[in-house]
């Protein structure tokens, strides 16, 4: 059966993680159908040790370390950079928001392998961790709506799953390692988001002095508080505003939740009892006690994770990859492309192109360009289930067109479309283009505007390639 | 008799209530279930909007009902009155039943065919009784039918490319004339050559190797009407044989079927068609040996 082997790295504001996946491959169509090949199973066949995050110091990620410590961890797992076929570096949490974040995120994704994709943001990682824990499974079985807390060091992601679709993503700077103390009692650090919360709690702590268990009890039971405030859905208090993360989407829940999944460092915590409350130098175990005893668990179902610490460099690493649809076209030799932005047209737009009309796309296309300053852009739209012949010649003379004036000389020209017809565009288009540029023309894969996209090797005999949909918050 | 009597009292009953409260029409709309698309007074019941209304109405989870529901073409979630299908069930399933009957029944529109500028060649069926009673006779054709094909054809392609109507001709109205230029298309951008296309009546699978023995193509490329059913009438198969021969295995086909709008659409169909015979021509094999290669 054929096999692609994933990555998948998450440096978090606490653990940075590693861990290799395999993804098989199979077409799941008849004998008698055109081909259909799909992912058929996962697993993970290498976890690294949780391993501190190298800081150099409170705003700058050494990133050196972190990529020694990715490189041991390769050498463990008896991989080389090379025999990576795909995969993700995640920056999450605090760590996101270091000054170097970005510089120790890109070195990385070059040494991890030639496709493994970097990506960061806040709701990002909130489905990332969903994906890893299980949730979004759980919803798509069940068919129900479930929310997945990702409980970290720094942050808290939530994200809403119904049907396995992720509807609602938010974080909050709520987490285990946001108060740290020495052995006995004195504080150490105490987070921005940590400092309101404790003035909420009417807990006077400071970095220097020694603070009480019930001090902190009181902070965490408002941290509980707010995440079921989170849950809840109603007009969010001021403090919740105050400690929502900045970039992070405005999670607001309309659904009625089914089911609450935790996941994250502290989410062990709070699924299995820990009798020393410091034990590990920070407020993760009390937290996990204040959660537990709160609302979120008196008012909810609670179903626990199947990765917990893990989930999101489980996510990361194989939940990221996607396969294009089977019917595909694409030049030869112009694949792998990186980092190529999406502009996803409308439904307006798109019957426009289907008509004939080339004024909307080349606007839209042009006024793109110019926005994301890049040299090109992936043209996605939903497309058309069963169109006429006549509809996809006209198709591929409007986007022809439109690349030609405005597509750097020679550059390939990328379509994505949902509905199955690439095959029958990307044909046309290579004879309209008569070779004057590269074509990629790939289905069955949702992208949003604003978002990027990874197009990998082809593989299984060039009927499929991997894609990857990602945001890159740095950009 | 007294039951005689009884009956006449209850009828007498029953007229005497029925005129203190007269009944009024919007007694019955009220209680018949909402509807989809409706033009005038008439609903169309194959309409999709009538496929996927919920006729069940006190469902205890009204949106997973809906997911099952559009996840297949089956006639699932659709309540029941006493223990039989309701009457829009019942008559919605006798209309896709009667659409069914008419593609295997009906012929390929004549204009339709003109206007693709296929000629039409018939195999030894005289009707359309003979040609399903007896699918021997849909295989072969008459001398004459042999000369008309040698006169009209160009002989010796790389690939020929024949329509047929086999059991739907509603799936060769509905597909045909976007299939076959995707599949030239995709000749032409290849270099293959390709023959006179023209349209089989009274067609079955095994003509094509009779065909293939006339015009000796490489590939011969059947698009065939499947047998209809109650999801759809319009789905049509492409049967693809290297050096088709009379009295050759049938595992030597290669078939890419459930060509119509509900599957894989009619032009990227041709699409891939074009390329998997592309394929065959380079393996100089089809079907099970294309496949074990």
């Amino acid at each position: 059966m054929p096999q692609i082997l994933s990555v998948g790295i998450d440096i978090g504001t606490s653990t940075t993680q590693v861990v290799f996946s395999r993804i098989d491959l199979e077409n799941t169509a008849g004998y008698f159908a055109v081909p259909h090949i799909s992912i058929v199973d996962k697993r993970v066949i290498y976890q690294s040790d949780i391993a501190l995050t190298p800081l150099k110091n409170q705003s700058l990620i050494d990133g050196e370390a972190v990529r020694e410590l990715v490189r041991r961890e390769y050498e463990k797992a008896g991989f080389k950079p090379s025999d990576v076929d795909t995969g993700a570096v995640i920056i999450t949490g605090e760590s996101a928001r270091k000054e170097n974040a970005e510089e120790a995120l890109y070195s990385l994704s070059d040494f991890a392998g030639e496709f493994v994709v970097s990506t960061a943001g806040p709701d990002l990682e909130a489905i990332v961790a969903g994906k890893g824990s299980g949730a979004m499974a759980f919803s798509e079985e069940q068919g129900c709506a479930v929310v997945n807390l990702d409980v970290g060091g720094g942050t808290t992601n939530a994200v809403l799953f119904d049907c396995g679709e992720a509807l609602d993503k938010g974080c909050v700077d709520i987490g285990g390692r946001l108060i740290r103390l020495r052995d006995d009692m004195t504080v150490t650090y105490i987070s921005e988001s940590a400092g309101k919360i404790a003035a909420a709690a009417g807990a006077d702590i400071a970095v220097g002095r020694k603070a009480t268990v019930r001090q902190l009890d009181k902070i965490c039971g408002v941290m509980a508080d707010l995440l079921y405030e989170l849950l809840a859905g109603g007009e969010p208090s001021a403090l919740l505003q105050e400690v929502r993360t900045p970039g992070s989407g405005d999670f607001h829940p309309v659904k009625d939740i089914r089911a609450v999944c935790f996941s994250g460092g502290v989410a062990d915590l709070i699924y299995d009892d820990e009798s020393d409350p410091i034990r590990y130098g920070d407020i993760g175990v009390l937290l996990a006690a204040a959660i537990r005893e709160s609302r979120i668990f008196a008012d909810f179902r609670v179903i626990r994770a199947r990765e917990t610490i893990r989930a999101t460099v489980v996510g990361a690493g194989t939940y990221t990859t996607s396969v294009s649809g089977s019917t595909i076209d694409y030049s030869d030799g112009v694949l792998p492309v990186k980092n190529v932005p999406v502009l996803r047209l409308t439904d307006d737009e798109q019957s426009a192109c289907f008509g004939g009309g080339a004024t909307a796309l080349r606007e839209q296309l042009s006024w793109f360009l110019s926005q994301s300053g890049g040299e090109n852009a992936a043209i996605a739209m939903c497309g058309d289930a069963d169109p006429s012949y006549v509809a996809v010649n006209r198709l591929a003379e409007v986007i022809a067109e439109a690349a030609d004036g405005l597509l750097p000389r020679g550059a390939p020209l990328i379509v994505i479309f949902e509905r199955d017809m690439a095959k029958a565009l990307g044909g046309r288009l290579k004879w309209v283009l008569n070779g004057r540029r590269p074509v990629i023309s790939i289905d069955t894969v949702r992208v949003t505007d604003g978002g990027y996209v990874d197009i990998g090797r082809p593989l299984m005999d060039g009927m499929v390639v991997p894609v990857v949909v990602k945001t890159l918050v740095f950009q | 008799m007294a039951d005689q009597k009884l009956i006449e009292d209850i009828v007498r009953q029953v007229l005497a209530d029925m005129r203190k409260t007269p009944v009024k029409s919007n007694d019955f709309t009220d209680v018949l279930p909402a509807v989809g698309e409706c033009k005038g007074d008439c609903l169309d019941i194959t309409s999709p909007d009538c496929r996927t209304e919920q006729l069940i109405t006190d469902a205890e989870d009204r949106d997973s009902l809906m997911r099952m529901k559009n996840k297949t073409s089956a006639r699932i979630g659709v309540g029941r009155a006493g223990g039989r299908l309701r009457t829009q069930t019942l008559l919605t399933l006798r209309a896709d039943h009667a659409a069914a009957r008419d593609a295997a029944f009906m012929d390929v529109s004549e204009r339709f065919l003109e206007e693709l500028g296929l000629f039409t060649v018939r195999t030894t069926c005289a009707d359309k009784n003979n040609f399903l009673t007896n699918p021997d006779a849909g295989k072969v054709f008459s001398g004459e039918a042999v000369e008309m094909i040698k006169s009209r054809c160009r002989m010796n392609p790389d690939v020929q490319i024949c329509a047929s109507d086999g059991l739907s001709s509603k799936a060769i109205e509905a597909n045909l004339a976007n299939i076959l230029p995707a599949i030239t298309d995709g000749f032409t951008a290849r270099g293959i050559t390709v023959g006179t296309p023209f349209f089989v009546k009274y067609g079955r699978v095994g003509a094509q190797d009779a065909l293939s023995e006339i015009i000796r193509p490489k590939v011969i490329c059947t698009l065939i009407g499947e047998r209809p059913g109650l999801v759809t009438a319009e789905s049509m198969s492409a049967y693809i044989t290297y050096e088709a021969r009379a009295g050759m295995p049938e595992a030597r086909r290669t078939v890419v079927s459930n060509i119509h709008k509900g599957g894989i659409s009619a032009v990227e169909a041709g699409a891939y068609i074009a390329e998997l015979i592309e394929k065959i021509l380079k393996a100089k094999a089809s079907g099970v040996e294309l496949t074990s290669e």
